[in-house]
């Protein structure tokens, strides 16, 4: 990761204009070539720096929901109901964390009551009880690294 | 003006956005010619999907941890009700905090209505920047934990769309 790729990053991370020719318009502005700024996302994608390149849409919009949910798993168990979860469609991210409820994620259903059926499921593969948070409120959203 | 692709072809073209952004010179041309479109076409879709909102972010989707950001803390509060709009207004605005969301309290398990998330390399200087925050906000007395993330078992970007139930993870 050198100075080009962190300048890369940091302004794909506020979005790629939607035009006919958006590569043009980044490479004029970090004085490189088109061709050379798709070689290196591609390098990076390769490599595992960046999971995706692309939109990420808002699935609230259509008619879907997410939720944050944790667990409190016996530290026996951890890595066997972390493996059950990792096995379901609708867990998008897993943390462990420090805390008594120590197993932290967020679901993410086509629909609310997908949620419901999910929570359902868990509850009933693990057999423990799911603490189960969804939002209430946004008051801010602009995951950012700055690099 | 509203886009002219049909139903059909909007969810074909979510589809393949949530897979990824084709890495070509022209990538809404691609897209077009996957879904029967024109270049045209899909920018105005994609536009139009942009001005309502639809999208979270249109850029890439970074393995952070990879990058160095490891030190991952949630910072939960518990603000009286009458106050948690306010304080969500100004820590969602203060920089260094990445997300912040109001959550339901699950009494007499949990008791947090507050939820944000910080992100750095070190969890000294999260810490720190954390006590920062909520000096400068008044907060420090009002209960809160810090819950740091120790593993990620599982981090990958959603895929939503309703034909791709199977979301490929990593």
């Amino acid at each position: 990761m050198d100075d080009f790729d962190r300048r890369l990053i940091n302004r794909l991370q506020h979005g790629l204009p939607l035009l006919a020719n958006p590569w043009q318009v980044l490479a004029e502005e970090l004085q490189s070539s088109a061709q050379q700024l798709r070689q290196r996302v591609q390098e990076l994608l390769d490599d595992g720096t960046l999971t995706r390149f692309g939109p990420m849409f808002d699935i609230e919009h259509f008619g879907g929901a997410f939720t944050l949910a944790a667990l409190s798993v016996p530290e026996a168990r951890f890595d066997a109901v972390a493996e059950q979860l990792a096995a379901l469609p609708e867990v998008a991210h897993n943390y462990r964390r420090e805390h008594a409820w120590n197993m932290w994620f967020v679901l993410a259903c086509a629909t609310p009551q997908g949620i419901d059926a999910c929570v359902a499921r868990i509850e009933a593969l693990t057999g423990l009880p799911v603490l189960n948070l969804p939002k209430e409120e946004t008051y801010h959203v602009g995951l950012h690294f700055p690099l | 003006m509203s886009p002219s692709l049909d139903t059909a072809q909007q969810l074909h073209l979510r589809s393949l956005l949530e897979v990824g952004l084709p890495l070509h010179s022209q990538p809404f041309a691609v897209l077009g010619e996957r879904i029967g479109a024109t270049q045209q076409q899909v920018l105005e879709q994609v536009q139009d999907w942009q001005a309502q909102g639809l999208f979270r972010r249109f850029g890439l989707i970074l393995k952070h941890r990879a990058l160095g950001f490891r030190a991952n803390a949630m910072l939960v509060l518990d603000i009286p009700d009458a106050l948690v709009e306010r304080v969500g207004e100004q820590l969602g605005q203060t920089a260094g905090i990445n997300l912040c969301y109001q959550r339901p309290r699950r009494l007499p398990h949990w008791s947090y209505n507050l939820f944000c998330m910080v992100h750095g390399r070190e969890r000294a200087q999260v810490e720190a920047r954390i006590a920062a925050i909520l000096a400068a906000h008044g907060l420090q007395d009002y209960p809160h934990r810090l819950l740091f993330s120790s593993k990620a078992y599982k981090q990958c970007g959603g895929r939503y769309a309703p034909q791709q139930p199977e979301r490929a993870c990593g």
